[in-house]
């Protein structure tokens, strides 16, 4: 059985490599935010209030791009609409977790950080502290995402742009799925989501994030099927 | 007007991060919905992955040459048979890398 601070320290070390995309993806996005005009409260108050990589660029983009607060607002929404697929997973791992801290718990919740204590929560399901893990996971990526969009918002985008690291975020989520790649069914499902996102790029509210995974797990479900 | 629409974005996140875990009942969800849900992150991250190497910031697709291709092969090919996160990340880029800087 592993104490609560060892799993913490585990959840942790887990994450700790991500930060090679979410630190500096985290300095452009307050960058951005600044340079779009908005005062550096309002800018920071977007990672403390809706802490979403992605969708705080977005929502800062469209309202100075002049487009309606509700259009704004409806794009987070469905950008993020992707944590109910995220908790419906962890549900079964936090079950027995009191209704605040599950309240409590959720806030922390985001990708990079679901893949990984999933990943352990697979392996460990008999462990009794398992969420300490998802606190690792979930708190250093809080703790990075805000002094990084901070450092964003005062020293403005100071990494260089030629180094492109943008490209670091594809990277880390092949990271997170490529031993996945050694079942046939996994890679069914992948490549499903991966072309559906490309052919629904453009439709609105940038719904590509959440149409193309519902596809994907339609089409996991038929594998199921044939499976049996 | 502006703040008004970031905690109403701040509440709208909350609540899809919230709900499954902590509103609805686990129970509620059958046996076939369980087992699809073990394909979430296949099913999720790809929408991440594909769009971040075969878009461009102006929206329209890369040439098949782009560096990013290569990078995203030699990481996979790296993550695959490493199983190691920081040796994905730091091959792609390196790799992506050589190409933008030396060649």
């Amino acid at each position: 059985m592993l104490t609560k601070k060892q799993l913490i320290t585990k959840g942790i070390l887990a994450v700790a490599p991500h930060m090679f995309s979410v630190i500096p993806f985290g300095i452009v996005c307050g960058a951005i935010g600044i340079e779009l005009g908005f005062s550096p409260i309002l800018v920071y108050a977007t990672s403390i209030i809706i802490f979403g990589g992605a969708s705080q660029i977005v929502f800062l983009q469209l309202l100075s791009g002049g487009a309606s607060a509700f259009i704004a607002v409806t794009s987070v929404g469905v950008i993020n609409s992707r944590h109910l697929l995220y908790g419906a997973v962890l549900s079964e791992y936090l079950e027995k977790l009191s209704f605040i801290k599950k309240l409590l718990i959720s806030y922390i919740v985001v990708d990079q950080g679901f893949a990984e204590s999933n990943k352990f929560f697979q392996k460990n399901k008999t462990e009794p502290y398992l969420h300490y893990h998802l606190i690792g996971t979930g708190g250093t990526l809080w703790i990075c995402w805000q002094l990084a969009t901070l450092s964003g918002i005062i020293l403005g985008s100071f990494v260089p742009e030629e180094l492109g690291l943008k490209f670091a975020v594809p990277l880390t989520f092949i990271a997170i799925v490529v031993q996945d790649l050694k079942k046939l069914d996994h890679v069914i499902v992948m490549i499903t989501c991966g072309l559906s996102s490309l052919l629904f790029f453009d439709a609105p509210f940038k719904s590509y994030i959440i149409i193309s995974p519902i596809i994907a797990l339609f089409v996991a479900a038929l594998v199921l099927r044939l499976k049996k | 007007m502006t703040w008004l629409s970031i905690i109403i974005a701040g509440i709208i996140t909350y609540f899809m991060r919230m709900t499954m875990v902590a509103l609805v009942d686990r129970d509620l969800l059958g046996e076939k919905v369980k087992a699809v849900l073990a394909y979430v992150p296949s099913a999720v991250f790809p929408a991440i992955i594909f769009p971040g190497i075969f878009i461009n910031d102006y929206g329209t697709f890369i040439e098949m040459n782009d560096p990013k291709i290569f990078g995203a092969i030699i990481a996979i090919l790296v993550g695959y048979f490493s199983r190691n996160v920081i040796a994905t990340i730091i091959s792609g880029l390196f790799s992506y890398w050589i190409i933008i800087f030396l060649l």
